[in-house]
């Protein structure tokens, strides 16, 4: 089928992933039928995944600007500044499919792909977080699953020599078929040495850098815009294969380069390739690209013009040169080892021509791939959101729900997963895994990035638009609950299939309460992804729209932990616990339902909290904050003690229709704090001026008869720390090595 | 002191030694680049961590066969010190610098923590500052750290005195014979360890333990 002059059939468009439609506006672009290569080249410039043609329409709702962003959606990374000159380059990416098909390759190479996104801006990348989403425990596929992903994260990120400092893990039977690896990089570069994807100019070289082409990956990004059926798997050739060797040599050859002036434009090629890189520089740059695939230095012999415009071999870049300094890049790729070609040269034709053998095998408007790829206002239903209070028995002794939520695989420890990436190398980790946010201090300052992935799916799926907007608080919370300020997100929007109605109402009231969200909070959104069609037979994934925060922590020595710190420090709720059980953990674990409203999210309150907290933070009144999420206060005070060793001792006099929903609800904007006693009055008093709730739970620092740090309080009888750590970390190392 | 850190395409520790070394003498280290065929004129020279040719063949393989580990071993037998950290451990042993060979974990797995470590052997420039005995704590980070070699070798090892780090009890994270860490080789010029020293030296990293190994060498060497 990739004989240059095939015949184009109706087969073969749908093939293509091109529905009737998309095909005669495809003639029509061209004045004729378009040819294999062109075909292709239409098929994955078109394709969900790189057109964004279900959700370009609604993404328009996200804020996307603010004083101190730089670069917004649209590049290869989002730069935010971070003063001092410096910026941070960021973005998140899913490698959904490729993971789910093959998870070790699939999961690296989406770390790797990440890498380039972020490193052809100019920047060094100083960590990796990874959201993933598993499906349940009990299905067999999903231990292969986690091992898979698990090692090809590390494995990348390892070799690259880039801490993987963050990221969550979390389980659920929609993802049986469809798991979630969404992969974020954070990098720093100079404010004067951002380089970005538009090839300007006529006359330009346009070289080809790093591995040579081969055929893996043809038409990644095709499947990656389609749903999952029983042959999925046979899909195996089009995930690609990954070389973190040859990665770590283009990071270093790419930034010795850009310490030059020689480059003009540089963008990596992800998904699509040689064509996405291509047709996109020349339409960012308002140019035209014509390249000679004979130059193009390939691994394989009898590469088609199809297969090499589609593969989607990794660690690959194109650039474009100022005239006359080839000899000089070629020098430094050379040092590095790396193939390097001049492949073509930039015109001003606004056309992408590509030659072959002699022969143009394709010829087209640059502007047929990117403005006028298909844009669809998918119909869509908003579903009622979940509504109502469930009900729970009210005499399940608490202490033993504890232990019970603190051993269920959402709320374990991950240690298992994050002891295999190496979370030490740059020698700037200053907070490791296992906290609310990750920091990474700013290489050769006292400065901080806090950085975390969030979003709770469960609540997505009760109401998408408050699901939303409680990921973005969330991210801002646990940014927050270090002392950094959120500054921007990126974001990854895992969805299932936009052509059903009832789906697209869930991508389209996701994006408007994320939305809302960052606007409220002023955390807008700087790069990103979509990943639709989390679909396996027919059933759709739990709404994930995942976020990844990025904060600015001014001073490293004030930087808070979840971790105690002290004996008899005063422990105090900042907001107010209403006892919300509707979609928690609690209900869901312990009851067996998932059912009722998510719990409500007042941005505002958010805001006001974050601020009191923060100020708190940098002020150095405060060193040990944990946000309340997953699992609820009595869940949140158990990680606090197990980070530091040292017990407490809760005032937990409930009447005991309430006991349940105040230690096990999931209520919004809420913050523990522990702090020695004496200096507690006064933030209780300083709370109160400003109108914020503030509960004052008990004290650090408990043990029981024989010594033992125990956590206990009044209708919890005491249970050593020893015995709720065995809970908590043993899950998962037993459950992945039996 | 003078030292320099060689680095290996896809080294990824060296500039972690590199803070390391300036941050306690003073002084930047000369970085030397894996092609080179001479190495300065310094007191130490450090095999920084990594993934030198992407580990490809056996850890170490392909770096042990490079220009610039030739003239580090000519270094070595004229007494200069040499310093291998984790993928450097590993270069060494390929290199014949140091007996014995670095295996795949045991339990099949990276694996990156703080390990508590028992100082050995403090008859050394590398760990005259630590106490006999003494407990430290360093991070690993390696998923080929397993020290195998056979009896004799590892009889001669601690009977002359060249096993510097022990893994504390219960502690060994990858399965090393008689839970090495480090060993020196037997003119106690060469050291090499799977534990990394230079990540820490800074409080805010989780410890200053790895900060008395640089010490004992400024003090020796200077």
């Amino acid at each position: 089928m990739t004989a240059p002059h095939t015949a184009i059939t109706p087969e073969l468009v749908r093939e293509h992933g091109l529905n009737e439609a998309e095909y005669a506006r495809i003639q029509e672009l061209l004045g004729r039928d378009p040819n294999i290569v062109e075909l292709g080249i239409f098929s994955v410039m078109w394709s969900e995944h790189c057109s964004y043609k279900s959700t370009r329409f609604h993404l328009k709702k996200l804020p996307t600007s603010a004083p101190w962003v730089i670069q917004g959606p649209g590049e290869n990374a989002g730069i935010i500044d971070v003063g001092d000159g410096d910026v941070c380059v960021f973005k998140m990416e899913s490698h959904n499919h490729p993971s789910f098909i093959a998870p070790f390759q699939g999961a690296a190479t989406g770390v790797g792909g990440i890498m380039r996104d972020v490193f052809t801006m100019g920047a060094r990348p100083v960590a990796s977080l990874n959201a993933l989403r598993f499906g349940e425990p009990s299905h067999p596929k999903t231990k292969h699953l986690v091992s898979g992903v698990v090692e090809g994260i590390g494995s990348y990120g390892n070799c690259m020599g880039v801490p993987t400092v963050g990221g969550e893990v979390n389980f659920h039977s929609t993802y049986n078929g469809n798991n979630l690896v969404n992969a974020m990089c954070v990098g720093m570069a100079k404010a004067d040495k951002i380089f970005y994807s538009a090839a300007r100019g006529s006359g330009n070289p346009v070289v080809y850098v790093g591995s040579k082409t081969g055929r893996d990956g043809i038409h990644g990004a095709t499947m990656a815009s389609a749903e999952f059926n029983e042959d999925s798997e046979e899909k195996r050739p089009t995930v690609q294969v990954g070389d973190p060797f040859t990665e770590k040599l283009l990071l270093e050859a790419c930034l010795e380069l850009m310490a030059t002036d020689a480059i003009i434009a540089i963008q990596d090629m992800g998904a699509a390739g040689l064509t996405s890189s291509s047709a996109e520089m020349a339409d960012k740059g308002d140019s035209g690209i014509e390249i000679d695939l004979d130059k193009v230095p390939q691994r394989e012999t009898n590469l088609t013009a199809y297969e090499m415009m589609l593969s989607e071999s990794q660690e690959r870049m194109l650039a474009v040169l100022k005239p006359g300094r080839e000899a000089e890049a070629e020098r430094i790729f050379k040092k590095w080892e790396l193939d390097f070609s001049v492949i073509g040269f930039t015109t001003d034709t606004h056309r992408l021509v590509v030659k072959h053998k002699g022969e143009i095998v394709a010829d087209m408007p640059v502007t047929a791939l990117s403005d006028a790829a298909p844009l669809y206002e998918r119909p869509y239903i908003t579903r009622a959101p979940a509504s109502g209070t469930p009900e729970f028995d009210a005499t399940r002794p608490v202490m033993t729900s504890l232990l019970k939520l603190l051993g269920t695989p959402d709320l374990c420890s991950k240690r298992w997963v994050w002891e295999q990436y190496d979370y030490t190398v740059m020698g700037d980790s200053v907070q490791q895994p296992g906290g609310d946010a990750a920091v990474v201090r700013i290489h050769g300052t006292q400065k901080g990035l806090a950085m975390s992935t969030d979003v709770t799916p469960r609540y997505c799926k009760a109401d998408p638009r408050e699901g939303a907007k409680q990921a973005v608080a969330e991210s801002y919370r646990n940014i927050t609950a270090v002392g950094a300020t959120p500054l921007a997100l990126t974001d990854c929007l895992n969805f299932s299939n936009p052509e059903k109605p009832e789906a697209m109402g869930e991508i389209v009231n996701g994006i408007e309460g994320m939305g809302e969200a960052c606007r409220a909070l002023d955390y807008p959104i700087v790069s990103g992804n979509c990943s639709l069609y989390n679909e396996t037979q027919g059933e759709g994934i739990l709404p994930t729209p995942t976020v990844g925060g990025v904060g600015l922590l001014k001073n490293i020595a004030r930087m808070a932990t979840i971790a105690f710190k002290r004996d008899n420090d005063a422990i105090l709720v900042i907001g107010e616990t209403k006892g919300h059980l509707g979609q928690s953990v609690y209900l869901r674990e312990i009851e067996g339902k998932e059912e009722g409203a998510c719990p409500p999210v007042d941005l505002k309150l958010e805001k006001k909290h974050g601020k009191f907290v923060r100020g708190l933070i940098e002020a150095g009144k405060l060193d040990t904050v944990h946000d309340v999420s997953d699992g609820g206060l009595l869940v949140a005070v158990a990680e606090m003690a197990l980070a530091s060793g040292i017990g407490a001792v809760l005032r937990t006099n409930y009447d005991p229709a309430d006991f349940i929903p105040t230690m096990f609800g999931e209520d919004q904007g809420r913050y523990l704090v522990a702090l020695p006693e004496k200096k507690a009055d006064a933030v209780i008093t300083a709370a109160a001026k400003a109108g914020i709730y503030v509960r004052h739970l008990g004290f650090t620092g408990a043990v029981s008869e024989m010594g033992e740090p125990v956590l206990q309080g009044v209708g919890l009888p005491a249970v050593g720390l020893e015995t709720l750590r065995s809970a908590h970390e043993n899950w998962l190392p037993s459950y992945m090595n039996n | 002191m003078k030292a320099a850190v060689v680095v290996f395409p896809a080294s990824n520790c060296d500039r972690d030694a590199a803070v390391a070394l300036e941050q306690i003498t003073g002084h930047k280290p000369q970085m030397v680049w894996h092609a080179d065929s001479e190495v300065p004129e310094v007191d130490l020279i450090v095999l920084p961590g990594g993934f030198s040719y992407g580990d490809y063949l056996r850890c170490g393989a392909m770096a042990g066969q490079s220009h610039v580990m030739r003239a580090v071993k000519e270094k070595a037998e004229q007494g200069v010190r040499v310093l291998g950290i984790c993928n450097g451990f590993q270069v060494l042993t390929e290199t014949h610098m140091l007996p014995g060979v670095l295996m795949r974990n045991a339990a099949l797995k990276f694996v990156c923590k703080p390990v508590g470590l028992t100082v050995t052997e403090t008859q050394s420039v590398f760990t005259r500052h630590y106490k006999a005995g003494q407990r430290v704590e360093f991070p690993v980070a390696h998923g080929e750290g397993n020290y195998v070699a056979d009896t004799e070798t590892l009889d001669r090892l601690e009977g002359e005195g060249r096993v510097v780090f022990k893994y504390a009890p219960g502690e060994n994270p990858n399965g090393s014979e008689r839970d090495i860490a480090g060993i020196l080789n037997d003119k106690r010029n060469v050291l090499g360890l799977m534990p990394h020293p230079e990540r820490v030296c800074d409080p805010l990293l989780g410890g200053t333990d790895g900060k008395a190994m640089f010490e004992s060498l400024l003090e020796a060497l200077s």
